[in-house]
């Protein structure tokens, strides 16, 4: 069949400035360098001015290539799952698919009616009421007046909101006002629909009716899909093919269980945080955490051990040091506490390099998205030497068992070992419960 | 088969006039809600397009015709000039400014859909619009008050009215793009409007401007339009100044020429900026 979507060679650069690191050789920095540097700032950002381009923060220029040479072909009736690290450019390839951004190289044909989804509810207004904000949200997915008209029913139904249609929704709870959003999406009718991430939200059960949904469109229709998701069962579960990419290239086009099986095993096995060499800190401080993860990529996979590593440098001698650290979920709530003090143990009171490696055998923790917080002091309650925050992402998922719904960040934060016991009242007798594999009785 | 989209960079888009003409329907969508929202949570509501003019209407009646003592135009109460002057400018000037901060107030919608970026301005505009019908009807009342009866030329002020949306839109679709880029241009519009009221003939008439000035006045577009406003309303009273007019409208295709390229050129990179 013939390809709906070609991309050639498609890359795109985005500026980043920097402020340059280079302060000479005084430690200070003097007030006739800071006004010449400004100076110069200044008169560079009117000359882009001047010239149209793009005006850039800071005194260093630096490109930074988000797609590099990124070809491949998508045929009707496709669904095509996009998978890859954060920064590895699967939003900004969407991006340039449904034309809000254009690429600086390369080109992309496009045969049929896109439309996008990069957001649940764009454009919702929270003064509107429901109804309005269907029609609203309608024609910004481009979809007529005519056929927001004549499905209009059908989306109220799915939401769920049919009591609150005039009510602002500004007074809607979230999960109402996801619910309306991806009613109105999920009508939407397309050749070819392009989604990102907008699964990851709302309550459990309305996400398997949106899975569904999606299954729908993809499967029934006949129509080509594109989505891009950082839940990896979501992928499995709706796409044909998925594409790999990998810091703005094609890694891997074909399989999507192997796919994800080289996303899950390529690249480091760790999420680091370093802490710059140039920045001289002669306070006790963490100059590199490390969270050593079962799969590539920061990703780690339930129950297997998980380590943390810490460098805790000191330039002066310190009689007493603590250190403790917390784990946060993707909802900023505080998962886990692990702390190293006790009036025996001294830590970081030599000079030097102090490591420090906390193992926790079997993490239990649930699916999802976690970052980590430290607390470097000088006793449980004496002063902070130093506090680092939301640093060394990682996400654990689930590839020990497979279960017929998805596994949800929200469903809960830990999972406990259990063991159920069923008993019949009729039969007047009780017996462990056997599932359908056996290793399903106790976790 | 289906029509074919190509992407790639640089590319102008050859349907873009017909892309426009098919997102009409969204550009209806947000003018319709830009109307909705705009007095939710108001007391007053509408009468807020009422209240401003009338009280600016006062103010400058002291001032320019009983403190400064300027005259009128022929025998036109000099209220009813002056309030001829200031719908135009308010529909100009609140156009401006809606328009000139229109994509950075729909940024969300800019960097997460595609459509025509030149929607936003224009539907915003007609927000300024309504309020000068809904003003309208106060020159409507004062009129009547002082039984004054317009001439033929009434007929033509739709012309006028065309006008002060050119002449708004214009330089608003230079100064919303460039507000994408750089943000100082924000602060440019309170000023613009604030400095175009005084050179602007709204509280007095523009006959007041020595003769060998007046084609030099009108290099600023609304000198042509609040002239042309008055010469509708005030029927023979005020007399139109051709070549002013003339120069008024040729700077103002100038600036709506120039806006359009200006934005058609960097509308492409707005979602990548915003």
């Amino acid at each position: 069949m013939d390809a709906v979507i070609t991309v050639e060679n498609l890359s795109k650069r985005y500026l980043l400035g920097h402020r340059s690191g280079k302060q000479g050789v005084y430690r200070y920095t003097a007030l006739r360098d800071v006004i010449g540097r400004e100076a110069r700032n200044f008169t560079r950002k009117a000359i882009d001015v001047f010239h149209g381009r793009q005006v850039v923060q800071g005194d260093e220029v630096e490109e930074f290539w988000a797609l590099r040479n990124v070809s491949f072909d998508v045929k009707k009736g496709e669904v095509v799952g996009i998978i890859g690290r954060n920064g590895a450019g699967k939003s900004t390839l969407l991006k340039i698919l449904s034309r809000i951004t254009e690429p600086t190289e390369g080109r992309v044909l496009v045969r049929g009616r896109v439309a996008s989804l990069l957001e649940v509810g764009t454009g919702f207004h929270p003064e509107l009421t429901g109804r309005e904000n269907i029609f609203l949200n309608g024609a910004i997915l481009g979809m007529t007046q005519r056929e927001i008209r004549k499905r209009f029913e059908e989306i109220v139904t799915f939401a769920g909101v049919e009591r609150f249609l005039d009510t602002p929704v500004k007074w809607y709870s979230s999960g109402m006002y996801v619910r309306l959003a991806f009613a109105v999406a999920a009508h939407l009718e397309p050749e070819i629909l392009v989604v990102d991430e907008v699964l990851a939200v709302g309550d459990h059960e309305f996400q398997k009716k949106c899975l569904g949904k999606m299954h729908d469109v993809a499967s029934r229709q006949g129509r080509t899909v594109l989505i891009v998701s950082h839940n990896l069962a979501t992928i499995s579960e709706l796409a044909t093919r998925a594409v790999l990419l990998n810091a703005g290239t094609v890694e891997l086009d074909g399989d999507v269980a192997r796919a994800i099986t080289t996303y899950l095993s390529h690249g480091a096995k760790s999420s680091v945080y370093e802490r710059s060499a140039e920045e001289t800190n002669r306070r006790p401080h963490v100059s590199r955490v490390e969270v050593i993860t079962s799969n590539a990529n920061g990703i780690h996979s339930f129950g297997e051990p998980l380590e943390v590593r810490f460098c805790i440098k000191n330039a002066n001698l310190i009689s007493r040091g603590c250190f403790a650290f917390q784990v946060f979920n993707q909802t900023q709530y505080p998962v886990l506490y692990a702390w190293a003090f006790h009036p025996q143990v001294r830590i970081a009171t030599n000079e030097g390099e102090t490591v420090l490696v906390c193992r926790f055998p079997a993490l239990r923790l649930n699916v999802g998205q976690f970052y980590l917080n430290t607390y470097l002091r000088e006793t449980p309650d004496g002063e902070v030497y130093e506090r680092l925050d939301g640093i060394c992402p990682f996400e654990v998922v689930r590839t020990d068992e497979t279960i017929p719904w998805a596994w949800h960040p929200e469903a809960c934060s830990y999972h406990e070992r259990w063991e159920w016991t069923i008993s019949n009242a009729s039969k007047r007798e009780s017996a462990p419960y056997i599932g359908r594999r056996s290793r399903t009785i106790t976790r | 088969m289906q029509d074919v989209i190509i992407i790639e960079a640089g590319r102008r888009e050859r349907h873009y006039w017909l892309d426009l003409w098919r997102y009409r329907e969204l550009f209806r969508v947000l003018a319709w809600r830009d109307l909705s929202v705009r007095y939710k949570q108001t007391v007053i509501g509408v009468l807020w397009a009422l209240i401003r003019p009338v009280l600016t209407m006062l103010v400058f009646t002291i001032i320019f015709g009983q403190i400064a003592r300027l005259p009128s135009d022929g025998t036109a109460p000099y209220p009813l000039m002056v309030l001829a002057g200031i719908l135009p400018w308010s529909f100009f000037s609140s156009g401006l400014s809606e328009a000139s901060n229109s994509l950075i107030n729909n940024a969300h919608l800019i960097s997460k859909v595609y459509f025509p970026r030149l929607i936003v301005p224009t539907a915003s505009v007609v927000v300024a619009f309504v309020d000068f019908l809904i003003s309208f009807s106060i020159l409507v009342l004062i009129m009547a008050w002082y039984q004054f009866l317009p001439g033929w030329q009434i007929l033509v002020l739709p012309v006028f009215v065309l006008l002060a949306f050119f002449a708004s839109i214009g330089p608003a679709l230079w100064i919303t793009a460039l507000n994408v880029k750089y943000r100082d241009f924000r602060y440019v519009i309170p000023f613009i409007v604030q400095f175009g009221l005084y050179v602007s003939p709204v509280g007095f008439s523009s006959s007041v401007v020595p003769e060998q000035w007046r084609l030099l006045y009108a290099l600023n577009p609304m000198v042509g339009v609040i002239d042309g406003f008055r010469w509708c309303i005030l029927g023979g009273q005020s007399k139109l100044y051709l070549p002013g007019l003339a120069i008024s409208i040729g700077v103002t295709a100038f600036f709506v020429w120039f806006g359009i390229q200006r934005f058609r050129k960097m509308e492409n990179s707005f979602a990548d900026l915003i």
